[in-house]
């Protein structure tokens, strides 16, 4: 198991390389750089002059390596990355892009984990009693309510949510994940409180394509599971229905499941970060979104790099669960 | 051949079970085709989706005579104005050219927001092939008949207008054509990057193989709104309607290759272990005519069905990039684009047929995965459920 394990990070670690360099290219792509938009900025605010202007944002280009070729800008950044944890600075806000994404970037991954369970718990037991029950009314009710669930774009549920909530509740201050007293204050357990409260709406409507998919992933699995002959041994030698199903079923169909954890986590991400912005949330996806338009480079780069990295981690520990779930792989 | 025999074959419920050796009666009074079709015909939820899609797509094709307006007119003395309701009845009693009636304006004095009322006392009769504004008919003529209208300038408005005091209904199926033919183009580019990289990567192996499998785990890597939403943000802003709608396109297939390539490397290696493509390379065929002659077109099926079910993937992405505004841009529409206007919790309270085009996703989307269900059961027409 401990070679296992090994062997899979080690597996990770071009990985993360490759997935570095690809961010840093994907934020060095568009023509000219963030300080370009500054210099707009400062033109346009008039109070300099554009041969000062241009002095300035040539400091600033100077000071901050961008007429280094590329391989160097991107050493530089990752090193800072590795050796100070240092993301660079953000150019829209003018604040270190960790200071600025860390709460941030950190309630999106909660809310990710959070959906993860919820859709997990919502799914499985709908996924057994379909499974059990097959071609029957609750089957097909519930068959449709995925077909439909997997169907909705996030964006499309998150407004519908607003609509409810604006509509028929008549609630004005909508979206948000904490009342406004807790915002900006420190963690406390009464923060922790509020922040559960708030935290459903952004997690039906992330779960919701998922929920559907893992029900019909979980039907079919322990449909499959219950057609074979140990299910059958099982029920000769008289034991409870429920044990059947449970210990000889559920437990088998439960591992492709698991398997599934790496398709799972980055629609949820993605998910995450579009109601993030529809629903105005202080999470990392209204901040991604902004500092895309504005060629915040750093800003972006820091959020694409951080959210794969999240991915790959979610990815080596479903690995992990599924080699102690089933043998079979770590001696594999 | 039983006549009998073949008819209680037909009757059963269960498809017949056919074996390498089994019934060589009925196979061989069916063509392939012809199994494929019937099976598909038996998946009643993939027959309906198939029937909207293509209906959608007639729509599509003729958007601009089916619109009652253009586009981009605006009328502004109609700005918001909910869905018009098309009535039978008058105080005339029944009569069978169904009309819409006159709008009423009042600006409320409280909030200075503009309500709209039926003027019972004007009514618009529908026409069929009336004219209205002009356009090209399928990029060859100018024309201007409309298939329903009520008149030059005459309120139309079957979803109501936007804050432009646009029609809603004709912006639907132009951004429905938009949306559509990105899903169709992007699934056509992913289909021929994915195929050719696929091929290589099953048919080759080896270190090409070995690199074009860590590319694709390079961009699986990345969760796939946030990629898309930086790759589209590359795309420059000075660009034309048009061309950022390729880009579009570009960007959607350049994320979407790598699970068409898997698939298609996974059913390569499969096949190449058979036996026909072994005689073919004992036989002397170099690589070139093992691929198209052999490999290729016994993976037709195959890849129309993981080509069929890629498809709404793409337009609900298309559609997110869209809503967020870095998708398509305006004079060009599409669902996601119209959509994003209800970001807006004033305008969602007030004016909830904004969210018609949501709707129209959900239906597009759920039919083209029903139709891709019953296509990938229709496909291996020997199999079982």
């Amino acid at each position: 198991m401990h070679s296992y394990i090994i062997r899979r990070i080690l597996h990770m670690v071009p990985t993360l390389i490759l997935i570095s360099m690809a961010s840093f290219i994907v934020i060095q792509l568009p023509p000219g750089d963030m300080l370009t938009s500054k210099l707009a900025k400062l033109e346009e605010q008039g109070e300099l002059g554009s041969e000062s202007a241009l002095e300035q944002v040539e400091v600033l280009r100077e000071r901050y390596g961008l007429n280094d070729p590329l391989y160097v800008q991107y050493f530089r950044w990752i090193g800072n990355i590795i050796l100070h944890l240092d993301f660079g600075e953000s150019f829209t806000f003018e604040m270190d892009v960790i200071e600025l994404l860390s709460e941030r970037m950190g309630l999106t991954l909660l809310m990710t984990l959070t959906t993860l369970i919820f859709t997990w718990v919502v799914a499985i037991p709908i996924g057994v009693y379909s499974a059990t029950r097959p071609y029957s009314i609750g089957d097909y009710g519930f068959t449709f309510i995925g077909f439909v669930g997997l169907a909705t774009p996030n964006f499309l549920l998150a407004l519908v949510f607003l609509f409810f909530q604006v509509s028929v509740f008549e609630v004005q201050s909508v979206g948000g994940l904490l009342s406004p007293e807790f915002v900006g204050a420190p963690w406390t357990l009464a923060k922790v409180r509020d922040l559960m409260t708030h935290i459903w709406v952004p997690v039906i409507v992330i779960g919701a394509s998922g929920t559907a998919s893992i029900i019909r992933v979980m039907r079919g699995n322990l449909l499959d599971v219950l057609g074979q002959q140990h299910i059958q041994t099982g029920r000769a030698k008289g034991l409870r229905e429920v044990k059947v199903i449970a210990k000889y079923g559920v437990r088998i169909a439960i591992n492709p499941l698991v398997s599934r954890l790496g398709l799972e986590l980055p629609s949820l991400l993605s998910g995450a970060v579009v109601t993030g912005i529809v629903l105005g949330l202080p999470t990392a996806g209204p901040l991604f979104l902004t500092a895309l338009t504005s060629q915040d480079m750093y800003l972006a780069g820091a959020f694409l790099l951080l959210s794969s990295t999240f991915l790959l981690v979610g990815n080596l520990l479903a690995d992990i669960a599924l080699a102690w779930l089933d043998p079979r792989i770590r001696y594999g | 051949m039983d006549k009998e025999n073949l008819k209680s074959v037909e009757r059963t419920a269960e498809p017949p079970v056919m074996e390498d050796n089994g019934s060589p009666a009925v196979t061989a009074s069916y063509s392939q085709k012809r199994l494929i079709w019937k099976r598909f015909l038996r998946h009643k939820a993939g027959v309906v989706g198939g029937c909207i899609v293509v209906f959608l797509a007639f729509s599509f094709l003729f958007a601009e005579f089916l619109a009652p307006h253009d586009i981009s007119r605006r009328y502004f003395q109609y700005v918001y104005l909910p869905p018009q309701g098309i009535h039978f009845f008058s105080e005339d009693g029944f009569q069978l050219r169904p009309f819409v009636y006159g709008i009423k304006s009042v600006v409320s004095q409280e909030d200075g927001l503009k309500r709209y009322y039926e003027d019972t006392s004007i009514k618009y009769p529908i026409y069929l092939f009336i004219e209205g504004d002009s356009y090209k008919f399928l990029w060859l003529f100018e024309t201007d008949i409309h298939l329903i209208g009520t008149g030059k300038d005459n309120p139309l408005f079957l979803c109501g207008t936007d804050r432009f005091g646009r029609d809603m209904f004709s912006r639907l199926l132009s951004g429905g054509r938009v949306t559509f033919t990105v899903g169709l183009l992007a699934i056509c580019l992913s289909l021929i990057l994915g195929t050719t990289l696929g091929l290589i990567s099953g048919y080759y192996g080896g270190i090409v193989d070995n690199l074009i499998q860590r590319t694709i785990e390079l961009i699986f890597a990345f969760p796939s709104i946030p990629i898309l939403m930086a790759l589209s943000a590359l795309l420059p802003p000075q660009w034309p309607s048009y061309l950022t709608f390729l880009g579009i396109v570009t960007v959607l297939s350049f994320i979407g290759w790598g699970g068409l390539a898997r698939e298609i490397r996974g059913k390569t290696l499969a096949i190449s272990e058979s036996d026909f493509v072994l005689a073919a390379r004992v036989s002397g065929a170099k690589d070139r005519r093992i691929i198209f002659i052999h490999l290729l077109p016994s993976m037709f099926s195959h890849i129309i069905v993981i080509s069929t079910l890629a498809v709404p993937g793409f337009i609900l992405h298309e559609s997110t990039l869209s809503f967020l505004g870095l998708g398509i841009k305006p004079p060009l529409t599409s669902w996601g684009l119209l959509l994003s206007d209800a970001m807006n919790l004033h305008a969602l309270s007030l004016y909830p047929w904004l969210l018609i085009p949501g709707a129209c996703i959900l239906v597009a989307v759920l039919s083209l995965n029903f139709l891709g269900d019953g296509i990938r059961d229709a496909a291996a027409p020997y199999s079982t459920y």
